[in-house]
């Protein structure tokens, strides 16, 4: 993974620095909250319903076991032991202290690590692919180009104050792994005819309160003009993005507004001036960035280990753990572990410092002593050999990490809601904690098969719950809370059958919402339905594409043992 | 007089800024030898102010395009922007366009809600000059001109950016 060089350790010292400075004017007095406010949230600092909340980049996913273990060091020292990964590759800390942020920073600058741009109208952390490098399918390694746009990105002096923040996801696989479609960038790397890199630029892509695929504005742009072009797209939005009214100032309203082609030309005329300009990048560059992405010291394996085929034939409960958990490598004899951090009765993506320890320990055993962080909010072991699948299996369980449900209904992803965020409408954790015990039988979420389960506390649609097979959303109606349940949403793959230009799209709302206790009903409703009609082995999702939300919205309407919104309206 | 930071240094600040009344006199060069005028007084009293002499310096709000005065760019001797709130990042832009696009070389000023923490990035996005707001320490603000000794990407401050540096330091 990609190391500092003495440049890129300087910027971030200077960062602690600069931030201790105004750390010490606010408390002094010296700044108001209104000028200290965009300055803290451009170092990860929200105040938050109970305490200050920071949330730290883990850029592209990638981290290293020393890395993870200083997470686990801060969250031992500041915090109260655990802390919470996000859906956007980012790790949060919910209990730090002010004045004791500016040392968590320096903690994390001595691991190469920073909160930089992790919230504020600006360029946030840069997002990609978990299985980046190893993926079967992958026809970039996005991980370079990555790396790239994050330094390209931190502290660019003319986008500091955007008129909303600003999220860029990249990805170089056939399936998108990296929800690029809703994203205010995303960039699909791909090879021409030729086999050269080039890129698609969607923009204009977003959930929150106005969901929108992003639409293709630049289609094969050679890889040199990478930053020059969204430098062009940035200014173009700098300029003209709203300002006066936060919930349309994202640049998806901006693109809608004048339409994609429009914007488009809007954005290749600013680009004709700054084309191969200094910005251009060079073969030099993106060698020097890409040597930090070479393979590990793999060895040289057969396909088949015949010690895992063993196991796996003689332990049941391990080849269910290596169904959902292991998946395909590039390399014959490996394998990309998950780690689910989704067991029963834990917040979705909260893991301890302890775990965080053993977490760095199993890295450095099996995976070369990196690990990845998915939007899922799970860890991934990207290069773990078959025949240490038994041993890693074991060390997992033994530390609450081997739940076997990975993409299954318990794999639930979830903002941290009303219990934490002042944003929120709503509680989001007790809702999946519901939901998981529902469904606690595993034999029963292994029957229903792979579906994507979101929930967000509000709007602001942090838990994704627009692209997911059953998304739920909070909803604040007259002080109480309320759950907007949509489903056939999805992002990833194209489904079977259908345009294979639509890999992502969004979930229709099924009615009414539903007070809290009712979810799980709800929920067990849409599932049976699913289960009634499924055709062969397809999921919960090609069903609903197949038959539309009708009959799932018409037995879930039927029964009349739910509160309906409407009856308290 | 007051203070502005102007090259790296606090200096008093030499220019009288016009109202916005678009029928109000203008002062004599005796009496406002650099004068700053908006940018509709501009375009209503081209001939008057250019007859008038002295040192001329136009006022432009963030959100105001480049290209109706832009041939007149050189008549000015000063470019204010001004920021009615520190977080309109529109500014910045319309500075770097003004430095970048269309070669203006004169004082390029921030005025309006112009404080410390802002400073580094304006800098980088081609102002040279920041009127920092009355009720905050100059002295404090001038020090974070120099925040970051390192810059990733280049800007007007500095048109290579770092990978660039880099290449021609290992060439070297």
């Amino acid at each position: 993974m990609y190391r500092y060089d003495h440049y890129d350790q300087t910027i971030v010292n200077e960062r602690v620095a600069q931030f201790r400075d105004q750390t010490q004017r606010f408390l002094a007095g010296e700044l108001s909250e209104e000028e200290f406010r965009p300055l803290r949230l451009q170092n990860g600092l929200y105040i938050q319903r109970v305490a200050p909340m920071l949330r730290v980049a883990i850029p592209y996913g990638m981290l290293s076991s020393k890395q993870l273990r200083m997470l686990g060091h801060i969250a031992r020292k500041y915090d109260k032991n655990y802390a919470h990964f996000t859906t956007r590759q980012n790790i949060q800390y919910n209990w730090p202290k002010l004045e004791d942020v500016p040392d968590i920073l320096a903690d994390l600058a001595s691991v190469e690590m920073h909160a930089i741009q992790t919230s504020g109208n600006c360029i946030r952390n840069i997002t990609s692919d978990h299985f980046a490098g190893v993926a079967e399918d992958e026809v970039v390694d996005p991980r370079p180009y990555c790396e790239v746009l994050r330094q390209w990105s931190t502290f660019h002096p003319e986008f500091a104050y955007l008129p909303r923040k600003f999220k860029i996801a990249v990805c170089g696989t056939k399936e998108d792994r990296a929800a690029t479609m809703v994203h205010d960038i995303g960039v699909y790397l791909r090879r021409d005819e030729k086999g050269e890199v080039v890129l698609d630029v969607l923009i204009g892509g977003g959930l929150g309160r106005t969901p929108i695929v992003g639409p293709i504005i630049k289609k094969g742009l050679p890889w040199q003009h990478m930053m020059s072009y969204l430098e062009a797209a940035l200014r173009v939005y700098n300029r003209y993005g709203r300002r006066d009214n936060l919930y349309k100032a994202r640049i998806k309203i901006l693109v809608k507004a004048i339409t994609p082609q429009k914007f488009g030309e809007e954005v290749e005329a600013e680009w004709q001036h700054l084309k191969g300009g200094p910005a251009t990048l060079t073969e030099q560059e993106l060698a020097r960035v890409s040597k930090h992405f070479t393979d590990p010291n793999y060895e040289v394996l057969g396909p088949v280990d015949a010690v895992f085929f063993q196991h796996l034939s003689q332990d049941k409960a391990f080849a269910t753990w290596v169904k959902r958990s292991a998946h395909a490598h590039r390399l014959p004899g490996y394998r990309s572990v998950t780690l689910s951090l989704k067991p029963m009765s834990v917040a979705p993506g909260d893991l301890t410092d302890a775990q965080m320890d053993h977490v760095a320990d199993l890295a450095d055993e099996f995976s070369f002593g990196e690990l990845r962080v998915s939007h899922e909010q799970n860890l991934i072991l990207a290069d773990v050999k078959q025949s240490d699948l038994f041993a890693l299996w074991q060390k997992a369980k033994a530390i609450g990490l081997a739940t076997p449900n990975i993409g299954l209904i318990n794999d639930i992803v979830c903002c941290p809601g009303g219990d934490f965020c002042s944003l929120a409408n709503a509680k989001s954790l007790p809702i999946a904690d519901s939901i998981q015990q529902r469904f606690e039988n595993l034999d029963y979420q292994h029957d229903i098969g792979e579906l994507d389960l979101n929930i967000s506390g509000c709007m602001n649609s942090c838990g994704h719950h627009h692209v997911a097979h059953i998304g739920i959303l909070g909803v604040d109606k007259g002080g109480s809370e309320w759950y907007q349940i949509s489903i056939g949403g999805h992002s990833g793959r194209a489904l079977e059958g259908v345009d294979r230009t639509r890999p992502t799209v969004l979930g229709d709302v099924i009615g009414p919402s539903f007070a809290a206790a009712d979810v799980p009903d709800v929920i067990e409703n849409l599932v049976q339905t699913y289960l009634t009609n499924r055709y062969e082995d397809e999921r919960f999702v090609d069903t609903v594409n197949r038959l539309g939300i009708e009959p799932f919205k018409t037995n879930v309407y039927r029964d009349k043992g739910h509160s309906k919104e409407a009856a308290h309206a | 007089m007051p203070k502005i930071v102007l090259n790296g240094a606090i200096v008093d600040d030499q220019w009288i800024v016009l109202g916005d009344d678009i029928a109000a006199a203008i002062p004599s060069t005796t009496d406002a030898p650099h004068l700053i005028v908006p940018l509709k007084i501009w375009q209503a009293r081209r001939e008057e102010l250019i007859a008038r002499g002295g040192s001329l310096g136009l006022l432009l709000q963030t959100n105001d395009e480049p290209i109706p005065f832009s041939s007149d760019a050189s008549t000015f001797a000063l470019i204010a922007i001004h920021f009615e709130k520190f977080t309109d990042g529109r500014g910045y832009s319309l500075g770097r366009l003004l430095r970048e696009r269309y070669g203006f070389k004169g004082e390029l000023r921030a005025v309006g809600d112009v404080l410390q923490d802002q400073l580094f990035y304006l800098k980088r996005s081609g102002f040279n000059a920041f009127a920092i707001r009355a009720d905050k320490n100059i002295d404090a603000a001038l020090k974070s001109l120099k925040d970051f000794s390192e810059t990733y990407q280049g800007a007007w401050d500095q048109p290579l950016p770092l990978f660039k540096r880099r290449e021609s330091s290992s060439a070297a």
